[in-house]
């Protein structure tokens, strides 16, 4: 059963991402990759994951309206009235994925993997808790100036004055 | 449920992603494939933990950061989309190949 519901989901995750960049809208593109992070937060719950399964569905719920939101201002056609078309070098692209696709496949099934250690705990949820406030409170604490200087910095990029402007709004 | 059936899918996100990456013209769409890409990432991570490493948090701290990663690069992404828009009134990576000061 679950084996299942993991092949659904991930054929369904890899559909949703190759239809981000096939379909001929910006919305139904943002939709499309929320179908996607969808999928994987459902594979997280598959393996015991549920904080992080959770985490990431309702992140990327709000993400992507977000996402939605910078495609209608930024993008022309954000709701496929007109086909276009914006890839360049898509053969390209396409041979250099292929191939690293190919490669990560072989390493995949190729690569003797390390037997399993430990076992998982009861509750997932709690041992990341308590590994991010304990031993692994370095990677909180960097997460948390990451965010704070990603904050700064975006209200200083997209502010209107710009860095360098008097104030006085002409450059 | 395999760790090889996490992995391949891992790899599939991935290299998805790469491609959208390198053939996308828009800037957002390009920040599409680089959060695809991260979230190969995270599949593979969650499966790392799963079957090689359960009894530790490696693995979740690991997705944890990589989600966050995720958040960071679509806010600074789009900051930056803003300030060339501004700046040139351009939101495709062809006409953004250089810094102009």
């Amino acid at each position: 059963m679950e084996a299942v519901a993991f092949w659904v989901l991930a054929v369904a995750a890899v559909g949703a991402g190759i239809a981000v960049f096939v379909v001929d809208s910006m919305a139904r593109a943002t939709f499309a990759l929320l179908a996607s992070f969808l999928c994987v937060g459902g594979e997280l719950l598959l393996i015991d994951l549920h904080y992080l399964g959770v985490l990431i569905v309702l992140m990327m719920i709000m993400e992507m309206l977000v996402m939605a939101v910078f495609m209608v201002m930024y993008m022309m056609n954000p709701a496929g009235l007109m086909p276009m078309t914006m890839l360049h070098n898509r053969r390209g692209a396409l041979a250099v994925s292929g191939a690293a696709f190919a490669a990560l496949a072989a390493g995949v099934f190729t690569v003797p993997w390390p037997r399993r250690a430990g076992r998982p705990p009861r509750d997932p949820t709690v041992a990341l808790g308590e590994a991010i406030m304990g031993p692994k409170m370095l990677v909180m604490m960097v997460i948390g100036v990451a965010i704070l200087a990603t904050m700064i910095a975006t209200v200083v990029l997209a502010a209107h004055r710009g860095r360098y402007d008097g104030g006085d709004g002409t450059r | 449920m395999t760790l090889e059936g996490f992995l391949l899918l891992a790899a599939a996100l991935f290299c998805v992603g790469l491609f959208g990456a390198l053939s996308q013209q828009s800037i957002v769409m390009l920040m599409m494939g680089l959060e695809l890409m991260i979230n190969g990432i995270v599949v593979a991570g969650a499966a790392f933990w799963f079957w090689v490493s359960p009894g530790r948090a490696d693995g979740q701290v690991l997705v944890l950061v990589a989600i966050t990663v995720m958040a960071l690069e679509m806010a600074m992404g789009f900051a930056v989309v803003t300030a060339l828009f501004r700046a040139r009134d351009v939101d495709m990576t062809d006409d953004a190949g250089d810094l102009r000061g």
